[in-house]
């Protein structure tokens, strides 16, 4: 019997990801991964994990999945509850680790944003290919047999039960910025547009459309006009690129984008605000602002050193320590404990 | 230190893409010598193994190149890369030569006939002409093991299709915008259907998972339809070996 998770709704578009796969775009591999970096990895730290592990992405509409070891903890970071049904049903705040027992169904309400991430402790036990469990649906590469996650499926975990410790939470809340600025550094192809196009680019809001997935997000706004070709000899892309076909509509290539295309690209999104940018679903709005190449890298580096102290800082849960059924008994505390929690 | 102006160099860019990349531009066509050029750099990038440098993208005139921001920056890539600019002795690079078994019967091309009209040829002028030469590997993408081979012909460099086709079967060996692929995967395609081949493109079981890597050589050898059909029901899972290019 494998320990894990029995898939009992799958979700609108549920995968396991981890932080990508490198090395493959020369022959044609995106690097894919969880589209949203810092959601990933402090879900992954909650859950006393490496940044790396593989988790469950999930977008728009969430799945139910059902323990079926006995015990997992997971994690949830990207929404703002969770909803635990069985012995004893509960709603739970998301950033933070939380103890699920066998029989235990998690599921949870609309999300905050596009999606959220669900990681377990230890990581979800996926067999990587080339050197990563990101599913590349496109390809059928990675993650549950290369797809989404179907009915009856089973996520192994590596261990029948969790470790015994106490329960971390968030210092704070990650924001979803949905007003922020998305910053980016114009080019490869800026000099393919117009000026106007470039301060429309740089002023006007855009909004999400509907054909927003895990290759981009295709925008709706003024249109941005070419400098004579719409085409150009295609060349190689980097997730949040911002291409601009001849309907002068943008599109921010992301995760699974392919690894070159023939559009003009106006700017690149900074990867310290593509995790802003993914946040957000179909019908909100967009700005966009520049940088230069130096102010992004320091901005990705500011962030990275955000993250790990928010990791470094992560704060006990208050519903106390978790104790095994052994040393409660051991410690004669089953009733007290009880007792403790009837009262106030 | 380095020398970025004058003879071979002139005309590089160095364009920004955000903070994890940045594109070495050498020209702005679809060219065999720029394409040299773009293959003997990623040659050099990774043979240097720059710290924070991941990987790199060959593509027909440009090459992108990958860095974690948390390890190194543009500034310090685009220093590196100049250097490596400078002008080595660069040999004639050894090339693979893959000789690749195509079916041009009726029903493998669907679009060979519309071709042939088109390119005022007949059918079998059509396949002597694609398979008529060594054809170069200039990038891999699209899709994984996706190789865009060229130059095809001018009588045979067709624009793609206007209506794309849903479903291209895997193995369709097309034509289009003056460059020759095969399907890896089943997927959508717009380029022109002229044959089929039953060999695997991509696996990420093999050691080197695409057959293809840019700058290898690739010949199209005709096959009658009966050795097409037994190669299929074989299912090779081995890769097809290449031989040294003359």
């Amino acid at each position: 019997m494998i320990a894990g998770f029995k898939v009992i709704a799958p979700g609108l578009f549920t995968t396991i990801q981890d932080r990508g796969r490198r090395g493959y775009q020369n022959i044609g591999v995106p690097v894919s991964g969880a589209l949203d970096r810092i959601a990933l990895t402090l879900a992954n730290g909650l859950a006393g994990n490496g940044a790396d592990a593989p988790a469950l992405e999930m977008l728009v509409q969430g799945p139910t999945l059902e323990v079926v070891a006995a015990s997992v903890r997971v994690a949830v970071v990207g929404t703002e509850s969770v909803t635990i049904a069985g012995e004893a049903s509960r709603t739970v705040p998301a950033g933070r680790s939380l103890l699920l027992m066998r029989g235990e169904r998690i599921s949870f309400g609309a999300f905050t944003g596009l999606g959220a991430y669900l990681a377990v402790e230890g990581g979800f036990a996926v067999q990587p290919v080339l050197g990563s469990a990101a599913t590349y649906v496109r390809n059928r590469i990675g993650g549950i047999e290369g797809r989404t996650l179907q009915v009856g499926d089973v996520l192994a975990v590596h261990a029948e039960a969790a470790a015994e410790r106490a329960e971390v939470s968030l210092a704070s809340a990650l924001e979803p910025g949905f007003d922020r600025p998305i910053r980016v550094v114009l080019g490869p192809q800026d000099n393919h547009f117009t000026e106007a196009a470039i301060e429309i680019f740089l002023s006007e809001p855009f909004v999400i459309s509907r054909q927003a997935d895990r290759m981009g997000f295709r925008l709706e706004g003024p249109k941005l006009t070419h400098r004579g070709d719409s085409n150009i000899v295609s060349d190689g892309i980097v997730a949040g690129a911002v291409q601009v076909p001849g309907s002068g509509q943008p599109i921010v290539l992301l995760a699974d984008a392919q690894t070159a295309g023939g559009y003009p690209k106006i700017a690149t999104v900074i990867s310290a605000d593509i995790p802003l940018l993914v946040r957000r679903s179909p019908g909100r709005a967009v700005r966009f602002a520049a940088v230069t190449v130096e102010e992004a890298e320091g901005l990705r580096r500011a962030q990275e050193v955000e993250l790990a102290s928010a990791l470094g800082d992560l704060h006990p849960v208050e519903d106390g320590p978790v104790l095994s059924h052994e040393a409660l008994h051991s410690a004669n505390l089953v009733g007290g404990v009880a007792s403790a929690t009837e009262h106030d | 230190m380095s020398a970025t102006s004058g003879g071979d160099n002139a005309g590089i860019r160095f364009l920004p893409a955000g903070d994890t990349a940045l594109v070495v531009e050498f020209g702005d066509r679809i060219d065999r010598a720029l394409s040299e050029r773009v293959l003997r750099l990623g040659e050099r990038i990774r043979e240097s193994a720059l710290a924070g440098v991941t990987e790199t993208v060959a593509t027909f005139r440009s090459l992108l190149v990958h860095y974690d921001p948390l390890v190194t920056g543009a500034a310090a890539v685009k220093e590196h890369i100049a250097d490596l600019l400078d002008d080595r002795a660069g040999g004639p690079r050894p090339r693979r030569l893959f000789r690749v078994p195509a079916c041009y019967d009726q029903a493998c091309a669907p679009d060979l006939d519309e071709v042939a009209t088109r390119a005022g040829m007949s059918r079998a002028e059509v396949i002597e002409a694609h398979c008529g030469q060594d054809y170069h590997v200039y990038s891999i993408g699209f899709l994984p093991g996706y190789a865009y081979m060229g130059d095809v012909v001018p009588a045979l460099a067709l624009p793609r299709r206007t209506d794309p086709r849903v479903r291209v079967p895997a193995g369709s060996v097309a034509i289009a915008a003056g460059m020759t692929g095969i399907y890896p995967i089943e997927s959508p395609g717009g380029w022109h259907l002229i044959g089929a081949t039953a060999i695997r493109l991509f696996d990420p079981d093999w050691p080197q998972p695409s057959l293809f890597r840019p700058g290898d050589a690739v010949r199209f050898v005709p096959i009658s339809r009966e050795d097409y059909d037994r190669a299929r029901a074989a299912m090779a899972t081995e890769p097809l070996q290449p031989e040294a290019s003359p």
